[in-house]
């Protein structure tokens, strides 16, 4: 049972980290852009830019996070 | 009715299996210079062997796959872990420069794996890479050869164009070896952020412009946008630097 629950553990730990990593807003971030594509798809507009700015901007977000303080 | 000819239904897979050969040894290539190739091969293995049990089972049934779901799944996982790997990147060769930092290995995700066990991460992404653009390389080979009533010329033409871009993946390998791990890390970054956005995005059915081409624009926009967080990052770094 304790083996299991370790396994379990262990495998969601993994997809945590695979997937949201040091910054889990980058991540939502990203998912809510392809929800919001989706939408703008379905509705015959123009979708395929949104990622890419999404991803532009929320790498300066954090990059400017993870900057030491003084 | 006119049939399509055996030249041109295998140039015309050889050209289409390669672009998706591409994609899958860039991947392969760029996760195993970096987390070291052992579990890269294993996870490169575990997708072959996936591969051939769908395709042995599936057959000709295969176009029936709904290839827009898995291209969505597989495209977001490779986005979300490549958006870390791109920021990471961008930290540390800011931080270090591209010069005198070969040798140094890091005790987390960019490191090459060392203990015993299989490197998860490695293995996912090798086997994604691999289960993905093969399937697309099998449905490309149903449905030209089925379209044509080629099926042999267009398994050849597939077969072909794996063999070549593989076998330039294998001669390329020990060149990307030689580039430093922090660097590395950027450029895979960057190169799964561009199949993750592409492949999400077309999953959803969302037409790119250019269709295939796209990629190239996505890779030099990222290339751009790291270019540009590499110089703040840097001036910022050399900012807080001492005046000697």
């Amino acid at each position: 049972m304790q083996m299991v629950r370790s396994w379990v553990v262990g495998f969601g730990r993994f997809w945590y980290d695979y997937i949201f990593g040091d910054d889990w807003t980058i991540a939502v971030a990203i998912f809510i852009g392809l929800a919001v594509s989706a939408l703008l798809n379905s509705n015959h507009i123009v979708a395929w830019w949104l990622i890419p700015v999404i991803v532009f901007v929320m790498l300066g977000i954090s990059l400017r996070r993870a900057r030491p303080r003084k | 009715m006119a049939t399509t000819g055996p030249i041109a239904v295998l140039i015309a897979t050889f050209l289409a299996a390669g672009v998706e050969a591409i994609e899958m040894v860039t991947i392969v290539v760029g996760v195993g210079a970096t987390r070291g190739w052992r579990s890269t091969w294993i996870g490169s293995a575990a997708g072959f062997g996936v591969l051939a049990v769908v395709v042995l089972v599936g057959g000709v049934a295969l176009k029936a796959i709904p290839i827009g779901p898995l291209r969505l799944v597989v495209g977001a996982l490779l986005l979300t872990f490549g958006v870390q790997w791109f920021r990471k990147g961008v930290m540390r060769v800011a931080l270090r420069g591209f010069a005198g930092i070969g040798g140094e290995v890091y005790d987390d995700d960019a490191a090459e794996w060392k203990e015993p066990g299989i490197d998860w991460t490695a293995f996912v992404l090798a086997f994604k890479g691999v289960t993905l653009e093969g399937l697309e390389i099998a449905i490309l080979v149903v449905a030209f050869g089925l379209g044509a009533d080629q099926l042999g010329a267009s398994v050849i033409g597939a077969l072909a164009a794996l063999a070549l871009f593989g076998a330039a993946g294998l001669l390329l390998r020990g060149s990307v070896q030689r580039v430093p791990r922090s660097v590395l890390q950027l450029v895979v970054g960057v190169m799964l952020t561009t199949f993750g956005t592409f492949w999400s995005l077309e999953g959803i059915g969302v037409d790119w412009p250019g269709s295939d081409a796209a990629i190239l624009g996505l890779l030099a926009f990222y290339g751009l946008t790291a270019a540009l967080y590499f110089t703040l990052e840097r001036r910022r770094a050399f900012g807080l630097q001492p005046v000697a």
